[in-house]
This record gives structure tokens, C-alpha cells and sequence, in this order.
């Protein structure tokens, strides 16, 4: 039986229709996935995502555990409750997880990873900590719900003291904060402002009633999907896997070649893919009728490549997709749907940000 | 449980017809299908006088989440089609047997019908799903 989270029966309640989603029982919309969309630009939505893996990254060593382990370097944090966004690499340089980690001292870290990649990713860090003074401990007492729109900031009110409140209200992105039994981030997977907020099992209910009480529209994964995609962000084992390099998916941001004596785990073979050169993640815009869909091949001056994510943008009212495809790309590409060609418009992977659009129709 | 008028008839592909009388059929897809499907996007009608034989795929209904055809459920000539599904697809969630009609077809031969499912079989179609 599918693992359920402790808002299911608060989900049923608001007439969630449930699906299986990596063995977890979660809600996919609650009458119409495009009005939840609507909500997070608009006005403010929330999602459970309790099913997501918290671990915590305690010791002597966990600064230079996590400095060997992942791509992008945990140096970079020198405030705490300041976080990055990294891939987690195998020694191939293929992608393991993409994951947010927060920093709290050079020896406390939480680490936020995929629900689906859960079993893999545990194995992975237990495994990695062999040479190195540190503890791995996932943290399964928690739920975590994400509160996101332009009206985020003054809900969140509804959970905070006033002195909490003034605390998160002058938070910058990217940086958590403990509050009482409560852990605010100002993170998300949407595109808009917002908080991703770890609660102990036992008050997620609460929590979430209080916010639908006030108003917030909860939203399933249907809506996280076309939100995510709007904004350019990856979803694992769609536009990235184990197969595939961080600098072929749009990740290179976030991978920190300097200082150039860090040894990463997968840093030789990415050197090495940063000099040859590697397929690139793009953006599809197709104005005409129909929608991009993930599979569909694509067609480029380099050759030819496929759709990883594509969906109807509620926001744009056109269909967007992020495409893998070799180099060069050109400014137009060719997608095959249903057995006819279509020109498409290539743009940067990023299509909506706090509501407007970044791309040109 | 979803609504399946008594008053239809249905392909177990999900579409009902419903007579109009002079030998014209309205054709939609039944809530189960919506469902299935989740909000529509585009859809895709055939063009007024094109022909199509019982099972034909004849339109395509684009969802949040897949691309679906649609089948003419009989044989014959379209005679009109739901404009109003152009500005506004999400009326075939909305109102799948009134207001989200697709396509109107003037049947060719009355035998087509015996094909269908009453509201009954289609239901318990549906239900072995």
C-alpha cells in the first residue's frame, strides 16, 4: 500500500483526487489543477510536500563531507540558515538528486532531497560518509507544506508570533529560519515568492487547516507541475537523471568549478564534458495550437533531440517545454507532434517569474 | 460515481450521442472521460462536411495531461461543430453533456446505432475500469 502523509485524510476532505505518485499517496488537484495554478500567481496556493526527505547533516566533518559530495560548494554559506541549490553527482558525473541544503554552522546542515530518489539518495550519503566524522539522520517526524504566491507573506502571519513574523518578513531568499517547532524557508518550486515550511508530524494538520481557514487554496501536483515548469525548474528523473550531466541540464549554474582544488565527486568527468561540450537544456515556446509534451522529438541545427518536460502554460495560455538537444541550436526548432512537424520558438528555460511573463510570444 | 444520463447513448471509447432528430446526432465526451482527462486545454474539431466512418478518430481533446482522439461513435457527415469550445475548452469539463458538446453528425446508417452502449452497459463499463 502507498505511503500516505499526515494530511491525507485533510485532502479527502477537500476533495482531492489522490494519486500514486513514487509510492506516496498525494493529492494530483482539487477540482481543476489549472484554477490551483491561477491561485500561486495570483493570490497564494499551498502544496504538501511532506513526502519530501529531510536529513540533517551533523559533525566535525560535515562541512568537508558535504564540499566532496556535492556539486555546487556548501563555502559559499557563511550565514546561517543560508541555502544553496546543488546536484548531488555520481562518479560518472550523472545527476543522483537535486537537492537544497541550509546551512546552520560549519557543522549542522539540513538537506532537502527528492521523495522518488529517497532510497537511493539515503544509500548514497551513508555510503559517502566512510571517510569523513559526520552524521547522516533523516528526519521522518516532520511534514513540510509550501506556502507560495504573492499573497505568501502576509498569510504566513497566520502561523508566527509578531516577533517571528517581523524575523521571516525581512528574509531574503534562500535562507531558513527556526521559529518555535517550526522551520520557515523563503524557497520554493514555483517561481513565486513564498515558504516551504517543516512542521512536526503531529501539528501539520493544524497548520494547514489554519492556512485554508485564511483563505489559501491547496494545490496537487498537477498545479506544482505546470507552476515549476512556467519557472524553468527541473524535475528529477524527467529533465535530469543518473544518465545525465548537471551542464546538459541546464544545472551549470550551479555547479562550482572554483576553488579548482575542491574534489567533487564527478569533478574530473565534468571538466572533461566543460571542454568537449555537452547537449544543451532549452526552452520551447509553440504559439500554434497544441501542447509540447514530454518524448516528443525535437529537431535543431545540431541534430536532433526530445522534449524532457512539456505541458500547457496556464499563465503564458501557449504550450512551453524544456528540450535536451545537441549543439548548435538556433533560434527556431522543429517538434514532431502527432506525426506533423511544427516550428517552435527556442528561448532560455524560464517562462514565468513572480507572475509575468519572460518570455516573448 | 459519475453521471451518465439515461436518455444517451455511448461508445465504450467515452463519447454519447444524443438525437436531434432528422437523422442529427450531438456528440461529447461523458464526464468519465473529463475526468480521465482533467482540464482541457485545446480541442481539436473536425471540419463541417468532412465524413467519417463509426470509429474513425475524428478530434483530438488536449488536456493538462495527455493528448486524447476522439472516435465518431457512427458514420456520417458532420454538420456542425461547438465554436465555443475555442475560446472556452474547459466547458467540456464544466458541462460535458450540455454546454461542452463537440461536433453535430448526420448519421449515415441507422445500423451504427445498435453498436452503442445504454446508459447501463456504458456504466458498467466504466466500473470494470
Amino acid at each position: 500500500m502507498a505511503q500516505r502523509t499526515a494530511l491525507y485524510a485533510a485532502h479527502l476532505e477537500s476533495g482531492a483526487k489522490m494519486v500514486d505518485f513514487h509510492g506516496w499517496d498525494m493529492p494530483l488537484h482539487y477540482g481543476s489543477q489549472i484554477e490551483e495554478h491561477h491561485a500561486v500567481r495570483r493570490d497564494v496556493g499551498m502544496f504538501d510536500v511532506s513526502h519530501m526527505t529531510i536529513v540533517d547533516v551533523t559533525g566535525p566533518e560535515a562541512k568537508a563531507y558535504l564540499r566532496r559530495l556535492l556539486a555546487n560548494d556548501v563555502a559559499k554559506l557563511k550565514e546561517p540558515g543560508k541555502a544553496l541549490y546543488s546536484a548531488m553527482l555520481n562518479e560518472q558525473g550523472g545527476v543522483i538528486d537535486d537537492l537544497i541544503v541550509y546551512h546552520f554552522t560549519d557543522e549542522s546542515y539540513r538537506v532537502v532531497v527528492n521523495s522518488a530518489t529517497r532510497d537511493r539518495d539515503m544509500a548514497w550519503l551513508e555510503q559517502q560518509t566512510a571517510e569523513f566524522d559526520v552524521q547522516v539522520t533523516e528526519r521522518t517526524e516532520f511534514g513540510m507544506i509550501a506556502l507560495q504566491g504573492p499573497n505568501a507573506s502576509t498569510i504566513v502571519a497566520q502561523l508566527l508570533e509578531a516577533a517571528q513574523y517581523e524575523t521571516v518578513k525581512g528574509m531574503k531568499p534562500f535562507y531558513g529560519v527556526q521559529l518555535g517547532d517550526l522551520f520557515v524557508a523563503t524557497t520554493g518550486y514555483t517561481g513565486e515568492a513564498g515558504y516551504e515550511i517543516i512542521v512536526p508530524v503531529a501539528r501539520v494538520e493544524a497548520v494547514w487547516n489554519t492556512l485554508k481557514q485564511a483563505g489559501v487554496q491547496p494545490c496537487g501536483l498537477g498545479a506544482r507541475d505546470t507552476l515549476r515548469l512556467e519557472a524553468g525548474m527541473n524535475l528529477y528523473g524527467q529533465d535530469m537523471d543518473e544518465s545525465v550531466s548537471p551542464l546538459a541540464a541546464n544545472m551549470a549554474w550551479s555547479v562550482a568549478f572554483e576553488p579548482a582544488e575542491r574534489q567533487f565527486i564527478g569533478r574530473d568527468v565534468l571538466e572533461q564534458q566543460r571542454a568537449d561540450g555537452t547537449d544543451k537544456l532549452i526552452g520551447l515556446v509553440m504559439t500554434e495550437k497544441g501542447v509540447l509534451r514530454g518524448g516528443q522529438r525535437v529537431v535543431v541545427e545540431g541534430g536532433e533531440g526530445v522534449i524532457t518536460s512539456g505541458t500547457f502554460s496556464p499563465t503564458l495560455g501557449v504550450s512551453v517545454a524544456m528540450a535536451r538537444v545537441p549543439q548548435p541550436v538556433g533560434d527556431t526548432a522543429q517538434v514532431e507532434i502527432r506525426k506533423k512537424m511544427i516550428t517552435v520558438k527556442v528561448v532560455k528555460p524560464s517562462f514565468v517569474r513572480n507572475g509575468k511573463a519572460v518570455v516573448e510570444l | 460515481m459519475s453521471h451518465v444520463p439515461a436518455e444517451l447513448k455511448y461508445a465504450s471509447t467515452h463519447e454519447w450521442i444524443r438525437d436531434e432528430g432528422d437523422g442529427v446526432y450531438s456528440v461529447g465526451i461523458t464526464e468519465h472521460a473529463q475526468e480521465l482527462l482533467g482540464d482541457m486545454v485545446f480541442v481539436e474539431l473536425p471540419e463541417v462536411g468532412a465524413t467519417y466512418a463509426a470509429g474513425d478518430d475524428c478530434a483530438v481533446a488536449e488536456s493538462v495531461k495527455a493528448a486524447s482522439d476522439i472516435y465518431a461513435p457512427v458514420g456520417g457527415e458532420i454538420v456542425g461543430v461547438n465554436e465555443e469550445l475555442e475560446d472556452s475548452p474547459e466547458l467540456v469539463n464544466s458541462d460535458p453533456y450540455g454546454d461542452g458538446w463537440l461536433f453535430k453528425i448526420k448519421l449515415d446508417d441507422d445500423s451504427d446505432l445498435a453498436n452503442l452502449l445504454d446508459a447501463e452497459a456504458y456504466t458498467a463499463s466504466i466500473e470494470e475500469d
